[in-house]
């Protein structure tokens, strides 16, 4: 059983990328798991065509205690014979979202929901490792490879960055390590040119570049994955792509993470940022004559 | 002298039982009361005729700890060649410093180390995470104290809620300080009472320490290992001289006056005698499975229980062994009589009522009947519903059993039923005292002990005997 944990930056389309990646390795025979370990529970949503499953926190909610509930009733089977769990948590503002994820793995654990006949176990995580809570997917035992979902977007590049930080702290004690960044579009300027460069940098690859195609959206709207809506679309064909890269892939690092001016550096290099021109720092648009 | 309790006492019927009960749930809303209905009832004879191990229900003082107390005071805490640390802020650390009275030998600081040790946390450590605090107390603990043979990391609520990641912490600090470093994850939040606390503490026992020594000595046949015993009051230095004489090699005792590296070598014993059941039978369990170690529980409370158990361990063994038991039993016997000759006129027909955890609900009953007494309601904090099937063929028919009790129900109980003695806690104490109630602080013997085996009996019977014929009671006048 191999155990991946998707990260990335908020709404760069980790939950999106995820479900899709995971109905590829299905299609092509894989016994998938994904546990959804976010407090707004959306990482299984396409595989189940529903709303919102409902989650483990919630029924401990309910219950009282952990220990009353049961597997069945928070694991739901859909497309592909995908497992599916998510680990639920409070909404914004409130309590700790970070114990949620800890209870619900550990739950699951206890419970044996990590059958041997699984091939893969996918956690997808909320965008920033902002406590311990999050960081429980890479702890010792769970999982060891680690996908970061970017974009050329700069703040996508920062933070892909920190997570390999986070990822190097993690693997100097432990047996946990980068596996790749997916490359999820958004048509910026040299994006492909730049991502490769970046993952090079982290001592990593990009493992694939997923591009921008409306066609990701038309099956969201249907709860689908563009694998199960529309299997013959070219969008499809890039999702079981990356899927049989992942099932292929060896190459698992300990990333290299860049410092802030590197990364700068090499926005420069492909001329996403311009060299650095104090004269220009905090002056409007308007004030330039 | 074999003296079995009386199963039916005068006055009390499943009805009057019953109706106490609903007298004593009237004063509740209606949903506490359906919640607790199911936790009390008159005692059936057989099976678990309680509901427990459940969530307290909120606003009913509950006497229950959390499970950093199940793993710091019950399991762990005891071993006394180790570290201790109470990882998160100070407080549970040092409320929990020794409270239990379970007694160790050794020199502090040199082979024991019943001290308080704790990553005192601040708000920097919540908000940056309490790791590196952690490494670095590690190295400090083995440092200042290089005899120690391990160090425990007792997780405090905290700590699990920023998700520290402790495990990964001692596995480092293991290697690099050479010695075992075990994380255990006993956060207070998790699990309704104590008895999780146990089971964590177990499972870390069963992940980290089971199997990695080996004794120094030779085996023998009549290796044996106790378990659930705590050494309360010295309750070890009683039992484990008993079990000697019979013959039987204690090799390691879990935990009271316990040490790691026999503690962690007791996979190489041929019997695992368990006192304490509730927190202990998961290692007991695992023990059989991985190593087919049998085990069996017995009874050292009492002249009549003791002389049935040591019997029953026996039966494991050689005629060697069975003729030690009898010449301990003849031996003991008579003195055990003069002891009962002595109080049992002063004690004869007084009722008791109990309220504790682990076992005592349970097993000191035979205790008070070898003394002429009779209990005549008792339960558990934290009991499971195994607990509740050996209680009831102890208990009279149709008294009171009461799970996670009240200091509502226990009071409304006591009211009615009048006992001589109540046996309970310290949050129980004062209550029962304000109403001219003899009482026994029956979780650490009341600064006395040993209570277990032979050397024990004595001892419980005068601190009975002094709490129920003393005339204090006589002397002043509950004005309620």
């Amino acid at each position: 059983m191999r155990q991946i944990a998707i990260y990335g930056k908020g709404g760069i389309g980790k939950s999106t990328t995820t479900q899709n990646t995971v109905a590829g390795l299905a299609s092509i025979g894989k016994k998938v798991m994904i546990v959804g370990c976010d407090p707004k529970a959306d990482s299984t949503r396409l595989i189940l065509h529903a709303k919102a499953q409902s989650t483990v926190m919630d029924l401990v909610r309910e219950l009282g205690t952990v220990e009353d509930l049961e597997l069945e009733d928070v694991m739901k089977v859909g497309y592909g014979d995908v497992k599916c769990v998510e680990s639920g948590g409070p909404e914004p503002g409130v309590g700790c979202a970070g114990r949620g994820v800890i209870t619900a793995i550990n739950f699951l654990e206890e419970n044996g929901a990590y059958t041997p006949d699984l091939d893969f176990v996918f956690y997808d995580v909320l965008g920033d490792v902002v406590c311990g809570g999050f960081a429980m997917p890479i702890r010792e035992g769970k999982a060891e490879e680690i996908y970061i979902v970017c974009s050329g977007e700069m703040m996508a590049m920062y933070a892909a960055n920190n997570i390999a930080k986070g990822i190097l702290k993690y693997a100097s004690s432990g047996k946990v390590r980068l596996a790749g960044l997916i490359c999820n579009a958004r048509k910026t300027d040299k994006e492909y040119e730049l991502i490769d460069a970046l993952a090079k940098k982290l001592g990593t690859q990009m493992i694939h570049f997923v591009p921008r195609d409306n066609q990701v959206q038309r099956a969201e709207l249907r709860r689908m994955t563009v694998i199960e809506y529309s299997p013959e679309h070219p969008q499809a064909n890039e999702y079981r792509s990356l899927a049989q890269k992942i099932a292929d892939n060896k190459m698992l690092v300990v990333p290299t993470p860049l410092e802030m001016e590197e990364l700068e550096d090499l926005l420069m290099e492909f001329g996403i940022m311009e060299a650095e021109d104090e004269s220009i720092v905090g002056v409007a648009e308007a004030a330039v004559v | 002298m074999s003296e079995a309790p009386i199963k039916k006492v005068e006055g009390i019927t499943k009805e009057s039982t019953q109706a106490m009960i609903d007298h004593a749930l009237e004063i509740y809303p209606e949903k506490a009361k359906k919640k607790r209905a199911p936790h009390l009832a008159p005692n059936e004879g057989e099976g678990a005729c309680v509901k427990s191990n459940r969530k307290t229900v909120p606003g009913i003082m509950s006497a229950r700890g959390c499970a950093y107390a199940g793993a710091k005071g019950v399991v762990w805490g005891p071993i006394r060649d180790m570290v201790h640390v109470s990882h998160g802020p100070v407080g549970c650390g040092w409320y929990s410093w020794g409270t239990r009275r379970n007694l160790v030998t050794g020199v502090n600081g040199v082979s024991q180390f019943a001290m308080q040790f704790t990553s005192d946390f601040q708000e920097k450590d919540i908000v940056y995470g309490g790791d590196k605090k952690l490494k670095t107390l590690l190295a400090e603990a083995h440092d200042l104290f290089p005899l120690a043979k391990g160090i425990s990391v007792l997780s405090e609520c905290p700590v699990g809620l920023i998700g520290d990641d402790i495990n990964s912490v001692a596995k480092v600090a293991s290697q690099e300080l050479e010695i075992p470093v075990i994380p255990c994850n006993c956060e207070g939040f998790r699990g309704v009472s104590q008895s999780l606390g146990h089971h964590i503490s177990n499972d870390t026992i069963r992940d980290h320490i089971i199997g990695t020594r080996e004794f120094a000595e030779p085996e023998t046949p009549y290796d044996i290992a106790l378990i659930g015993d705590y050494n309360i009051g010295g309750d070890v230095w009683s039992v484990k001289p008993l079990l000697e004489e019979i013959g039987l090699n204690v090799k390691a005792v879990w935990t009271g006056d316990g040490e790691l590296e026999k503690i962690a070598a007791t996979h190489k014993v041929k019997l695992n005698l368990i006192h304490c059941y509730r927190s202990m039978n998961y290692m007991c369990r695992v023990m059989e499975e991985k190593y087919g170690i049998p085990w069996l529980e017995f009874n050292f409370f009492g002249p009549t229980k003791i002389r049935e158990s040591l019997r029953k361990i026996a039966e494991y063994f050689d005629d060697n062994i069975k003729e030690k038991v009898e010449k301990a039993i003849a031996k003991y016997d008579p003195i055990m009589q003069a002891v009962i000759d002595e109080y049992r006129p002063r004690l004869e027909g007084k009722k008791v009522m109990l309220y504790v955890g682990g076992l005592r609900p349970r097993h000191t009953v035979n205790a008070y009947a070898d003394l002429g007494m009779t209990v005549v309601g008792s339960g558990y904090e934290f009991a499971h519903g195994d607990d509740y099937e050996r209680t009831s063929v102890e208990m009279p028919e149709a008294t009171v059993i009461y799970d996670d009790a009240s200091e509502h129900e226990l009071e409304q109980f006591v009211d009615e039923l009048r006992p001589d003695l109540i046996g309970s806690g310290i949050k129980e104490k004062y209550l029962f005292q304000k109403m001219g109630i003899p009482f026994r602080q029956m979780h650490s013997w009341d600064y006395s002990g040993p209570y277990h085996a032979y050397n024990g009996f004595p001892i419980f019977a005068r601190d009975v005997d002094m709490a129920v014929n003393s005339p204090t009671w006589k002397l002043v006048k509950a004005p309620f």
